[in-house]
């Protein structure tokens, strides 16, 4: 189904609000006021946002740092973010873990780890457990070029096209793993192109295009939902910062970085816009503003908000036992929906509102007010 | 209550149990579904339950982890059989990265089992399909780690492990599977993880072991009631979470304690074992705490290379009478 004025707005709004969230973070992340390393995804906005738009709830997502936009596009807010950031108490990981390492299956969310390709078998295993109860429900991963170079990769993109899961593998070939470049990390040709020796549809698109990576996304899930197997799509795209906030990338050959530079995903998208007469200037420059003071009061939120306690160090490092141990779980059972998951699991999305030409204060309405955020804390 | 039924069959039966009683509950791994595995401990299964509820997967060990965890997020009960525990190398990470860390980072259960013939066969299995891995995974926080030595406890510590919310390890003992026979309890009465057995009541001396050991320790008991030597056997079942208690009572009784396992000596869980007891009963001790374990060598396939690479109920007996005579 090709995209609403709404949708083609949303994208953008979604690629702004994730690049003003990481604008900020590293500014944070300078003052020492972040706990961990801040990793970003500067410059393949489109990815996440593209392809995590073309789910629905119900689908779950198994994203990496590099993907805020997806996160955000799940219904994560900015204070959530910064208060995952700040390690704070009430955060995801409660201290226990930093950066984008958050998960939350309210809204479909598996928690990355540091060693990321580790999250394709996952995903599989996500996508298997929606076959096998003939769930309509896709699941999604993301993972770098540098990804595909392991083990785990090659395990999971065989057993997903053997036992044709509905996922759908995005790989964020942003050309460097680290220092690496790509022609140090492999000698064949596109990733996409390996999707055939799995037995499964690859497909490569340009990863700073929003509108055609959901296309490509769009189609994946598509298939995916009814019941034709994985794919693998290759989103074509750059790392416009270092791989962590401590690198420099002086590696980098200026020339490709400016290259890319000028081939931004956000301005691109804004350029189509008005080109399209659905965005202008004036309403772009009230944008801009409004997703500063939702960050800044986002920020000043969970900076108030409590630190975990020494205390609580070994706490939840197992499960509770519950009550299934010693007898099963006829009750256990019946508080499940017949699709085996809690209802919380369906929680709707939230969208940024306002048709794109609406009045002043339009895009606002997406804004959360402190008061609201206050209500999280 | 039946009166002879094998380990393999007691594990058969509390797959079987647990796959009716629960739809959450399905199988993966390989060769599991119409060769029934390569022991045949899921013999039948797939006519029973159908190929959604027993996933015959490709060789691979690290995704048939990760794909467990995945569906466990998703709210399934998955049990994965890895075909020989010494294959669990190649999915290392999934389990001591990812499935063992999820609970503590952001609060969601992974309730998934992972089945693992494991251990030495005297029967020249070799290096790469006789180890015993329990320590791997006792040094990993958020994995539990069962070891059953008896079929009733293969069944009841199954079913517990099965309905545990977190990824438990199940090292099966190959080497009991059919050769040890034993009552079990009909129904659903799991054997919770965490409580030790004793095994065996006695005055003069406690061994810990778990697992075949537990199997060759009772024999070695046995051998020494003829001589008057009267052992305690404690059976450890699990070996994360331990049950100190019941290892410190039996200790605090027979004031000796030896340690028993077949990995090898050196960092092996015994060693955790016997620190804890010294650490903790130093003054109810009346000898040092022994250890008898397998060598740090990789275990051989010769049988009379293996036989010496491990412990048996005659070695077993040796170190007892120099631990009693101390």
């Amino acid at each position: 189904m090709p995209l609403t004025s709404d949708e083609r707005y949303q994208l953008y709004h979604y690629m702004r609000q994730s690049r003003a969230i990481e604008d900020a973070a590293w500014a944070l992340a300078g003052q020492g006021r972040l706990v961990g390393r801040l990793y970003t995804g500067h410059g393949q906005e489109a990815v996440p946002v593209g392809c995590a738009f073309a789910l629905t709830d119900g689908d779950v997502i198994a994203p990496m740092y590099r993907d805020m936009g997806a996160h955000l596009v799940r219904g994560i807010r900015p204070v959530e973010v910064f208060a995952q950031y700040m390690g704070k108490r009430d955060s995801s990981n409660g201290g226990t873990d930093s950066g984008l390492h958050m998960g939350d299956m309210a809204r479909g969310i598996v928690g990355m780890i540091s060693v990321l390709p580790d999250s394709l078998p996952v995903t599989v295993g996500a996508a298997l457990a929606f076959k096998l109860r003939h769930e309509p429900r896709v699941a999604m991963t993301f993972f770098g070029e540098g990804s595909t170079s392991t083990g785990a990769w090659h395990e999971a993109l065989n057993m997903a096209a053997v036992l044709k899961v509905p996922a759908v593998l995005v790989c964020e070939n942003n050309h460097w793993a680290l220092s690496t470049p790509t022609e140090r990390e492999y000698a064949a040709g596109a990733i996409a192109d390996r999707a055939v020796g799995y037995g499964m549809p690859g497909v490569r698109v340009d990863g700073n295009d929003v509108e055609a990576v959901y296309e490509a996304a769009s189609a994946a899930v598509a298939r995916a939902r009814i019941g034709e197997g994985p794919t693998l799509i290759e989103c074509v795209t750059f790392r416009m910062r270092g791989h962590s906030i401590i690198d420099a990338a002086e590696y980098v050959p200026p020339a490709q970085r400016e290259a890319w530079a000028a081939r931004d995903p956000i301005a691109r998208q804004y350029e189509r816009l008005v080109a399209d007469q659905l965005w202008d200037e004036s309403r772009d420059a009230a944008l801009v503003e409004a997703l500063r003071a939702e960050i800044d009061a986002a920020i000043d939120v969970a900076a108030a908000m409590d630190d975990p306690l020494a205390s609580t160090v070994t706490h939840g490092v197992f499960a509770a036992t519950d009550r299934a141990t010693t007898r099963l779980p006829a009750a256990a059972l019946a508080e499940l929906t017949p699709n085996g998951y809690p209802d919380a699991f369906r929680a709707p999305r939230p969208l940024p509102a306002g048709p794109p030409l609406a009045p002043a204060g339009g895009v606002g309405a997406s804004v959360v007010s402190p008061a609201d955020e206050a209500d999280h804390a | 209550m039946r009166d002879d039924m094998t380990y393999l069959e007691a594990i058969r039966e509390a797959l079987r149990e647990e796959m009716a009683r629960d739809e959450r509950v399905f199988l993966l791994g390989e060769d599991i579904a119409a060769y029934g595995g390569v022991y045949k401990v899921t013999d039948g299964f797939l006519d029973a339950f159908g190929p959604e509820r027993v996933v015959d997967t490709p060789i691979s060990e690290n995704a048939i982890i990760g794909a467990a965890t995945g569906a466990a997020l998703m709210g399934m009960r998955p049990v994965a059989e890895i075909q020989f525990a010494d294959f669990i190398a190649c999915a290392f990470d999934p389990l001591v990265n990812m499935a063992s860390t999820i609970h503590y980072r952001w609060g969601q259960p992974v309730p998934m089992v992972v089945r693992m013939p494991a251990g030495a066969t005297w029967a020249g299995a070799g290096p790469f399909h006789s180890q015993s891995m329990e320590a791997w995974f006792a040094q990993v926080p958020g994995l539990k780690v069962v070891m059953p030595h008896t079929p009733a406890d293969a069944k009841g510590l199954l079913l517990a492990a099965i309905r545990d919310p977190n990824p438990v390890i199940f090292l099966e003992q190959k080497y009991l599977y059919r050769r040890l026979k034993g009552p079990v309890p009909e129904g659903d009465d799991a054997v919770p993880l965490g409580v030790a057995a004793v095994a065996r009541a006695g005055r003069d001396a406690t061994v810990v072991a778990y697992g075949t050991m537990a199997h060759k320790s009772l024999l070695a008991a046995e051998l020494l009631a003829a001589d008057g030597v009267d052992i305690e056997v404690i059976d450890l079942r699990t070996i994360v979470p331990w049950d100190r208690e019941t290892v410190l009572a039996s200790v605090a009784k027979t004031g000796r304690a030896m340690v028993v396992y077949e990995a090898h000596r050196t960092a092996g869980f015994g060693a955790e074992i016997a620190a804890e007891i010294a650490e903790f009963a130093f003054t109810e001790l009346d000898a040092p705490v022994a250890r008898l374990a397998g060598l740090d060598t990789p275990i051989p396939a010769h049988p009379t290379l293996e036989a010496a690479y491990l412990p048996d109920e005659h070695a077993i007996v040796a170190a007892l009478r120099e631990l009693v005579g101390w």
